[in-house]
């Protein structure tokens, strides 16, 4: 496997400029002639498909929802990052491209994070000017509140649905070229596999959910934004949906896999009430802007939360963390309630949570203030726990959330298949080991928006336009092996449900690969997932037949691929003999209790190159240099 | 608590379909209402029957995915939540459950309780947007935009695009939901320009999908789960009437 990242050669603040002007260009009359599929509508997806519309391309564009805006991106609360300095505090593009490095625990590389944080700058004048409804000042002008690891206020924000604000802008920038017909928009078509003719990416096979009809759609370079895989887990605060099939299919195909156990656990999610609990849900990180995080100083302590006086209360992150406190990076943050719930002193029915407390915010701002910032959350989570966050402080827990992982991708954000790129969360490009928040839908709409339109140009005019359609040998042969597949699925008719088998598999991963991990529970897992993988395809059920809609099948080709993919995550974590942001060895820590980084060692990204399912996959790296934000132990004290 | 179900069970959009009977034992109360249809569906499951398809996705309120009539309620008897928010806690022991799927002309049935709602995104095809190309942009605070009307657009964008309001209306009309966009669109300065064209537009393709009228009955703004207000529908058909009579105007004086 070829790993080059043809960084461009240029000083990294002039690297994009220059790089623009370096790349090729598609003149606008041969644009209409090149097919490009887009599979995925989140921020990613629906920017890149809406944008490659406007430029002129044909795009086809799939999801596997009913429409385009339902996408997980809709979901996200808090905020997105950019370095305006609207506040005067300081920031610039500069220091976000340093928080985001040092964020990440030095995992990430330099030049995609400072492009990153230079199209920050845009985004929101893109936002803006689609009429998204960001938070404003009583002046008029923009607002911003300040996010963990930041010391300066950029995050910008739509009270507490910025993700759906700004989906819905990149969903209507959408809608607008499919009324223009630039883009062909597919809506429940699943992608199920990529193909790859002579070692280019030449189209996807789909099953259309409705009818159940599994075809090849062929372009000239396929684009996948099909978001992380959290739900490996089962438990996450990530949608019902979100799989890792796209990214899974794409990496049996050639393309290489980076970080997979680079998973990142939040914080601020409300803790878990049974076993019947089909997802959790997350409780945006903005709240710790205003809310305090405590535990009873005695372990075991039952009083209420409003019994027990100041004194006997423990605000460990203000304690440990005197300069951050309560905005420390999410790493540390869940990893410090991890601690906390382990050595007794959790709260609530089940002893699985640490207390988020708005008493002194009510007091010091009022409680309409608290409302304006926070009011649809505090509702939200008093809907789930029947508890009223005004009165009584909100339980919170961590949950797995994002992945940093991803399919690994150059500069120009292609992975290691040519003509296939992977763009927002399916990629691993810009959070290192650990991502801070509001970075995500930063990330997602710099790449949709104003990377990928370009780069695809770049690898569009080099290479020679499609030749192929469905009836070639590799899709006909593609379609088939999905077909196969589906009806092996149909026709085990076990004795367990698909969920059971995900639960189960779920449970094994945040046991030994979850909030932190060790060599001999990675080495349990890996020895169990082959098990449970070979006890699915002998027992599981899947009622119904594949030309209808089947949800159940859906679930189960998800489940299976997670079965798979689960291995590779594991090995990773195994093989990763450090600590560093999200990924926490206990072989390897601090004096402190922080994660130990092994940079000799480790400061590179490992890109996994498939062999076959229950094959030991191998190990590749691409080295990290660190030239401009110097290696060193992250420090929030 | 022991509950009894009744499901509307419909296998295409050819079908006739009609209600099934399940039992929903040891429900918790602090389950939600889509825990409680996943333990119905594992136990059809395993009784090698099709569970019951239904739509959903975030579960957390904001998708819009997971549409559906609860005892003749849309998304349920909570005010300003999604099925998928409801709890369990809102039931008692021995409670019936009439499950069925939003009905209405333009959002034809696909299977049980999963309805077909693309007329939405076609609405929205005919101008539910701000004709601005990518990276064109000046910079986001060279217009500052009064709080009010920040605010006010907010309200009318914070629509999730589910439906109830259509399942709820007598006539079926998605006004509130063509409204919202509209009225978003139009607190803005960024989106005066296509203001006019955009409420005609949106409101000529809302009648072609097959929604009906709206007679100011109100109940799509008690249905809706963000508490979006009438009061767009009416800022909507004043900006219908001005395009009209503005387009009027101009072709009598060519």
């Amino acid at each position: 496997m070829e790993l080059n990242a043809r960084i461009p050669d240029h000083p990294i603040d002039q690297m994009w400029d220059r790089h623009r002007f370096d790349m090729k260009l598609v003149n606008p009359a041969n644009k209409r002639k090149y097919e490009v599929i887009v599979v995925g509508t989140g921020l990613a997806g629906g920017a890149a498909a809406a944008t490659m519309g406007e430029l002129g391309y044909r795009v086809k564009c799939f999801t596997f929802h009913d429409s385009p805006r339902r996408a997980h991106s809709i979901a996200a609360q808090g905020g997105i990052n950019a370095a305006k300095n609207y506040q005067g505090d300081g920031d610039s593009v500069y220091r976000l491209f340093y928080d985001t490095v040092k964020g990440g625990d030095f995992r990430s590389r330099e030049a995609n994070v400072y492009r990153l944080a230079e199209l920050s700058l845009n985004i929101i004048d893109q936002a803006v000017a689609q009429g998204v409804p960001f938070a404003r000042e009583y002046g008029g002008l923009l607002g911003n509140r300040s996010f963990g690891g930041a010391q300066v206020s950029r995050t910008f924000y739509a009270r507490g649905q910025t993700g759906q604000q700004l989906l819905l802008g990149a969903y209507q920038a959408l809608e607008r070229q499919i009324h223009e017909g630039t883009v062909q928009m597919h809506v429940r078509c699943e992608m199920l596999d990529v193909i790859v003719i002579d070692g280019r990416a030449r189209g996807i096979v789909t099953r259309d959910l409705v009818s159940g009809k599994i075809e090849a759609h062929m372009a000239d370079a396929v684009v996948l934004g099909t978001g992380g895989y959290s739900n490996a887990f089962f438990l996450s605060t990530n949608a019902k949906g979100c799989n890792v099939t796209a990214t899974w299919r794409a990496h049996r195909r050639g393309a290489g896999f980076a970080n997979p156990c680079f998973t990142q656990i939040h914080p601020t999610c409300i803790p878990q009430s049974g076993d019947y609990q089909s997802k959790l849900t997350l409780m945006s990180e903005s709240l710790r802007n205003d809310g305090r995080i405590w535990v009873p100083k005695r372990a075991g302590d039952d009083r209420a939360a409003g019994q027990i006086p100041d004194a006997e209360r423990d605000y460990y992150l203000e304690r440990l963390y005197p300069s951050f406190g309560n905005l420390t990076p999410r790493d540390i943050a869940s990893r410090r309630a991890k601690e906390m719930v382990d050595q007794g002193h959790g709260v609530g029915p089940m002893k699985n949570g640490v207390y988020l407390d708005f008493r002194d915010a009510i007091q010091r701002l009022g409680k309409a203030v608290v409302s304006e910032r926070y009011g649809n959350l505090f509702q939200m989570y008093e809907k789930i726990t029947g508890e009223d966050p005004y009165e009584v402080p909100m339980r919170i827990y961590p949950a797995p959330h994002y992945t940093m992982g991803g399919l690994w991708v150059d500069y120009e954000l292609m992975t290691t298949v040519p003509g296939l790129f992977a763009i927002g969360e399916a990629n691993f490009s810009d959070h290192g080991a650990n991502r801070l928040g509001a970075s995500a839908l930063m990330q997602g709409l710099a790449d949709g928006y104003f990377i990928i339109p370009l780069t695809i140009g770049n690898f569009l005019a080099e290479h020679s336009r499609g030749d192929v359609d469905e009836n070639h040998a590799a899709a006909r042969d593609t379609v088939r092996e999905v077909t196969q597949a589906q009806e092996r699925l149909l026709a085990v008719k076990g004795s367990r449900t698909v969920d059971s088998f995900h639960q189960e598999l779920g449970r094994l991963l945040w046991d030994h690969c979850g909030m932190s991990r060790n060599e001999s529970g990675l080495r349990e897992a890996l020895a169990k997932i082959p098990e449970l993988r070979e006890r699915f395809w002998r027992d599981v059920t899947v009622p119904g037949s594949g030309d209808t809609l089947n949800q159940s099948l859906e679930k189960a080709g998800r489940v299976a691929d997670f079965l798979e993919f689960a291995e590779v995550m594991c090995w990773d974590a195994l093989t990763r003999d450090e600590s560093c942001g999200a990924h926490y060895r206990e072989e390897h820590t601090t004096e402190e209790g922080e994660a130990q980084r092994d940079d000799e060692r480790f400061a590179h990204g490992a890109i996994w190159e498939f062999k076959g399912v229950g094959e030991e996959p191998v190990r590749h790296r691409e080295p990290l240099h660190f030239e401009h934000v110097p290696l060193s132990q992250r420090s929030y004290k | 608590m022991n509950l009894t179900l009744h499901v509307w069970r419909q296998t295409g959009p050819r079908d006739k379909g009609g209600f099934e009977t399940y039992r929903a034992d040891d429900v918790s109360e602090s389950m939600s209402f889509l825990d409680m249809l996943d333990l119905v569906n594992e136990e059809l499951t395993l009784a090698g029957k099709e569970p019951i398809a239904f739509e959903h996705d975030c579960r957390e309120g904001i998708c819009g995915s997971c549409g559906m009539m609860i005892n003749g309620v849309a998304h349920g008897p909570q005010k300003l939540i999604t099925a998928c928010q409801l709890h369990m806690r809102s039931f008692r022991d021995g409670d019936e459950i009439w499950i069925e799927p939003f009905r209405a002309t333009a959002f034809p049935v696909m299977r049980d309780l999963v309805v077909d709602r693309n007329s939405f995104d076609r609405v929205i095809q005919a101008g539910g947007y701000i004709s601005v190309r990518t990276g064109s942009a000046q910079d986001a605070n060279a217009t500052p935009i009064p709080k009010p009307d920040a605010d006010r657009a907010f309200d009318a964008a914070a629509c999730i695009g589910c439906g109830a309001c259509v399942a709820a209306c007598p006539n079926a009309s998605a006004m509130l939901f063509t409204a919202a966009k509209a009225a978003h669109l139009s607190y803005v300065p960024q989106g005066q320009t296509e203001r006019l064209d955009r409420a005609l537009s949106m409101a000529q393709r809302h009648d072609e999908e097959g929604f009906g009228n709206c007679t100011n009955h109100g109940a799509c703004q008690e249905a809706c789960p963000k508490g979006i207000s009438v009061d767009y529908i009416a800022r909507l058909n004043r900006d219908v009437l001005k395009g009209t009579l503005s387009k009027a105007g101009s072709t009598s004086g060519d």
